[in-house]
């Protein structure tokens, strides 16, 4: 069984997904990282392919970006690191990125190296659901990885059917229409969680963008399977001269 | 006007799923679906309703000063020996051919019941153009601009604030015009209901380079008619235009990439040279890649990181060019030349002394292309001369010896 549908059938609540960019802050940090994550508690990591211009994100992602590939990262180096990970690390790990180094790096081939190191799921925003369900679904099911598609309080009821149907894993649930580490209240979007929630999809559901300490995981975790936490995390451990104390702290911060 | 021409049946057009040949579509992330996808279903039938039309045209006709003359240049048909007309883009309001697609863009906008514009802008000139079609309706206006452009085209940032317009720097990347539109488009993401995104060049995703084509096809509307005015045949021997995204040359092709007896020249900045590493001449350093969510040719890494590209002209400084052009260039279409900083300067020196035209920097590497070609003394060529170049006075100056 997928690693995701696992988590979501030992653990149907309080989900905490860490987002952070593979290669920051320094090249080698990947694989620290996600451990420490593990230890300290978080149930999922979702890694950044850092990409040149990443549009939906905010600056403090696309800064971490601009450090990763100066660092050196690109999808062939996270592969390389990615390598033998499985025999430390048990969490479900999500790749995300942007479809054209995806597309230089050949789908197939991205999608068979996933497999061959233990990835999961991925999240490629930019990739038009109908190209998927015609072109690449095959790919993907073939290497037996969940693709995981983004609603926002502006898609239509009968989109989001259509991206539940398609999407594997869970459902990302975008807290309101913006770029990645705005902040927004929570809880203007109380009509729209509810909204998702009545709709009883197939798939679980994770909360994103904006969610940034307990008050907002909490928030989000009342209206849905859990949240995703990206800039926030990606700024406690920009400036870190202590890795995965950072890292502890900031889980304990959360959940704690 | 004849921007909702029936071209579903050429293959040169954009089909009903956003592609020409293998490029366009719209690769764009939840957060701008609804957008794109209510312009997707609306644009044709908004510019085809007869009161749009009448509106476009009267305000093209009134406000921007339409038709541009076909202006026969006579000193430099000399020099080149062939019958060169100049399409005078540069004597629209505002000073370039923008002005054409933001005035249809703006017009559209009103009718989808949006309140505020943002836009992107390079040289400035579309930055321009849009500011004062949003002074004209009343509508508020952020103009996103590199911080280098900001630096280089002064005089366009001084207008765009005289016309009411908040200018915002991008100072992420290459601060230039990539670094302006993914600010741009972030914008968009964040404001989704209320705004429109008033793209300047057929780029972007599907239906911004058809929606734009189209408004700017006004341009080779009317050169067919000067022509056969002026020489008794609609068709041109050559059409040349210079490229960046492209849209005065998706303007000046568009009613003749279906005929395939004119040659259409498209004309990339080559900077200080194509292999110099400071260059943007996309057609020959780049490959099938995605930006701003069209699928298209693309100067990129191995690893698909985009490159920052380099011109002398801010207009053509962009690592893509349009999913339209890519196709004419696959396809063989179009003939893909480059002109570099040096021969562009010289170009634009050129038609200063010859005919008393200072050209924008950008139109100046379509001219810079007329001593190239192999043409004949009986050959009747236009180059589209898409802007003026008193933007681009500092530069000149710089250079001047």
């Amino acid at each position: 069984m997928n690693r995701i549908d696992q988590l979501f059938l030992n653990k149907p609540q309080e989900i905490l997904n860490i987002y952070c960019t593979a290669g920051f802050p320094a090249l080698n940090d990947t694989l620290t990282i996600m451990e420490t994550l593990q230890q300290s508690g978080a149930d999922m990591v979702e890694l950044g392919m850092p990409f040149s211009d990443p549009l939906a994100d905010g600056p403090v992602i696309q800064e971490s970006s601009t450090r990763a590939i100066a660092n050196g990262m690109r999808i062939s180096v996270l592969f390389e690191q990615l390598k033998g990970f499985r025999d430390r690390i048990s969490l479900p790990v999500i790749l995300m990125g942007y479809m054209n180094p995806v597309l230089q790096f050949g789908v197939e081939n991205f999608c068979k190296q996933c497999a061959e190191t233990g990835v999961d799921g991925i999240i490629l925003p930019d990739l038009p659901m109908d190209e998927f369900e015609t072109e690449y679904r095959p790919v993907f099911e073939k290497y037996g990885l969940h693709l995981i598609f983004l609603v926002t309080p502006e898609t239509s009821e009968a989109r989001i059917r259509k991206i539940d149907s398609l999407s594997k894993g869970f459902v990302y649930a975008v807290s309101s229409s913006s770029t990645t580490g705005k902040d927004k209240d929570m809880g203007d979007q109380q009509a729209y969680f509810a909204r998702l929630k009545n709709m009883k999809l197939k798939n679980p559901v994770l909360i994103g963008f904006g969610i940034k300490d307990k008050q907002t995981f909490q928030a989000a975790c009342a209206n849905s399977n859990g949240a995703i936490i990206g800039s926030a995390f990606v700024k406690a451990i920009e400036n870190s001269t202590n890795l995965q104390s950072s890292i502890q702290s900031f889980v304990q911060g959360i959940k704690g | 006007m004849d921007i909702a021409v029936n071209t579903s049946h050429s293959k040169y057009h954009v089909n009903d799923k956003g592609y020409y040949g293998r490029f366009g579509g719209a690769y764009i992330p939840e957060m701008l679906y609804p957008n794109v996808e209510e312009l997707k279903e609306q644009y044709l039938q908004i510019i085809g309703e007869p009161a749009f039309q009448a509106e476009f045209e009267q305000l093209l006709k009134d406000y921007v000063g339409r038709p541009s003359p076909l202006f026969f240049a006579k000193r430099l048909s000399e020099k080149y020996k062939a019958n060169i007309y100049l399409k005078r883009e540069d004597l629209n309001h505002t000073g370039a051919h923008k002005v054409n697609n933001t005035i249809g863009q703006i017009l559209l906008a009103q009718r989808l019941g949006k309140k505020k514009i943002i836009a992107e802008t390079g040289a400035g000139q579309h930055g321009v153009a849009t500011a004062t079609v949003c002074a004209l309706m009343g509508l508020e206006c952020v103009v996103y601009m590199g911080s280098i452009d900001i630096e280089r085209q002064a005089p366009n940032v001084a207008r765009m604030k005289m016309l009411g317009a908040t200018v915002v720097a991008a100072t992420s990347g290459s601060k230039t015009l990539k670094d302006a539109t993914n600010e741009a488009i972030r914008h968009w993401i964040n404001h989704p209901v209320d705004t429109h995104y008033i793209i300047g060049s057929v780029v972007g995703p599907h239906p911004y380079p058809d929606m734009v084509a189209r408004f700017q096809s006004v341009v080779s509307e009317e050169m067919r008619k000067q022509l056969e005015e002026k020489t008794g045949n609609t068709n041109p021997d050559y059409v040349i235009a210079c490229v960046g995204g492209g849209s005065n040359a998706a303007g000046a092709f568009f009613h003749y990439l279906d005929e395939e007896k004119v040659k259409l020249v498209a004309v990339e900045a080559a900077g200080k040279g194509v292999n110099s590493g400071f260059s943007a001449a996309t057609s020959q350093l780049g490959k099938m890649g995605i930006i701003h969510a069209s699928k298209t040719l693309l100067m990129q890494t191995e690893d698909g990181q985009i490159v920052e590209p380099h011109s002398i002209s801010a207009g053509l400084d962009y690592p893509g060019v349009g999913p339209l052009h890519a196709h004419l260039y696959e396809t063989g279409r179009a003939q893909f030349l480059n002109a570099t900083d040096d021969e562009a300067l010289a170009a634009a020196y050129e038609l200063s002394l010859l005919e008393g035209i200072i050209p924008a920097l950008e139109s100046a590497h379509a001219l810079a292309k007329l001593k190239d070609l192999p043409l004949k003394p009986e050959d009747v060529v236009v180059v589209c001369l898409s802007g003026r170049g008193d933007k681009d006075l500092e530069t000149y100056i710089k250079h001047l010896k």
